[in-house]
């Protein structure tokens, strides 16, 4: 008897980012909605972050119906059919339910039930982590298209007197479609951790603290400068051997779009690579805040409603956040 | 060759005038980073990382908590070129 020879999945070569989506929350919160609690002013903040408003969801609005949104919108500008997405990754950090996972019920919601789905847990790096298993698992034939899916509802995670993180951040979602490409569409993945900066970003308690009533609800803080250092000077490292893995110079791309921490890590970001003129930087903070997870592909998606001629130019995007975690690559802009 | 205080003074001065404008004159020993100067910490350690290349040494994140006064900052330096 012969041993019987498995089949192994196979996919395509290449992916690429067919379409975008995004979500943001209802509200619009100027500075000087914040500033009272933490003994501060609209100038203090725009000096420090760049942030004129940031978007925040009403109570009736969680993190799944932003993704949901989000979603929605991705699939129909691609133009494919839902029932062929087979994969649904949602990056988030802030949704309060921990079980069920957020993807398989927008999965369900957005018409591509039973499509794998799982969430992922990587803070502000999360889309890029994301995008890199979608990738990965396209082209090694576990999936043909993928939804990918950053959401945060970080309202619900926010102290009003905290003067380190809370007033920076906001609440959306963005999304892609990803799927098989006749091209290169989307480059190697440069990513990793530093869990020994664990503290640098995180929440201040747990919830079992809480619930044993030690503390109150658990919100989110930051070391600014220490973020600030490793955000700019660490991640320029990473971003340039993005460049070098995806075999492209900074002067190759359209454009330059970091994760939206705040305008200050953006701008000396930039400089550090020494990027030219041409290039165009997402700076979504200014009017949406800091989305963590979402914040990427929601600048991405406002650059190309603001600059359609951006289309098929290359983009380098990079996440960095809580963990501390970290994750960069160069896309073709759908 | 080591550099001298007022050398080291000098080059910091030089950087915190690239990083906010301030005049060079007004860079001194007994000034405060935060209360004389007005630099927020994320000047501060544009700053810091800045004079780490300039000078050649480490300036790790607990230290830079640690240095209020421009003569905090240059006695640091001074003390810890390699």
């Amino acid at each position: 008897m012969t041993t019987p020879v498995l089949t192994q999945a196979q996919g395509p070569a290449h992916t690429r980012i067919y379409a975008y989506g995004a979500a943001r929350g209802e509200l619009v919160v100027p500075n000087d909605d914040l500033v009272g609690p933490i003994d501060s002013s609209d100038e203090w903040i725009r000096q420090r972050t760049g942030i004129v408003t940031r978007t925040r969801a009403v109570a009736e609005t969680d993190a799944i119906d932003l993704a949901t949104a989000a979603a929605d919108e991705a699939i129909a500008t691609a133009g494919i059919d839902p029932a062929l997405v087979d994969l649904v990754i949602v990056a988030t950090i802030s949704n309060p339910r921990q079980t069920p996972s957020v993807s398989a019920i927008v999965a369900d919601r957005i018409g591509a039930n039973p499509a794998a789905a799982y969430d992922v847990n990587a803070a502000c790096a999360g889309f890029a982590y994301a995008v890199a298993q979608a990738d990965a698992l396209i082209r090694g034939g576990a999936a043909r298209y993928a939804i990918v899916v950053g959401t945060e509802k970080l309202s619900d995670v926010v102290d009003p007197t905290d003067r380190s993180i809370s007033f920076l951040l906001g609440d959306g979602a963005g999304a892609a479609l990803i799927g098989p490409s006749d091209y290169p569409g989307i480059s190697a993945t440069v990513w990793g951790s530093d869990g020994s900066k664990a503290d640098a970003v995180t929440m201040n308690a747990t919830l079992t603290q809480f619930r044993d009533g030690e503390v109150p609800w658990p919100t989110l803080r930051q070391e600014g400068p220490t973020v600030f250092r490793w955000a700019v000077w660490e991640m320029a490292k990473v971003a340039k051997q993005a460049l070098a893995d995806a075999g492209i110079e900074a002067s190759d791309l359209a454009a330059f779009i970091p994760h939206q921490a705040n305008m200050r890590i953006i701008d000396e970001f930039a400089k550090q690579l020494k990027l030219p003129d041409t290039v165009v930087i997402g700076r979504d903070i200014e009017t949406t805040g800091n989305t963590s997870a979402a914040s990427i592909p929601l600048a991405t998606h406002r650059l190309l409603q603001e600059h359609p001629e951006l289309s098929g130019g290359l983009a380098l995007q990079i996440g960095f956040g809580a963990g501390l975690v970290f994750g960069a690559q160069v896309v073709v802009l759908p | 060759m080591a550099l001298t205080n007022d050398e080291v003074l000098g080059g910091l001065a030089e950087l915190i005038t690239d990083e906010t404008g301030i005049a060079a004159e007004e860079v001194a020993l007994e000034k405060s980073f935060t209360d004389d100067l007005d630099i927020d910490s994320i000047s501060m350690m544009t700053i810091v990382v800045n004079a780490e290349e300039k000078f050649g040494v480490t300036i790790p994140d607990d230290e830079v908590k640690n240095l209020k006064t421009v003569g905090d900052a240059v006695t640091f330096i001074v003390s810890n070129q390699s």
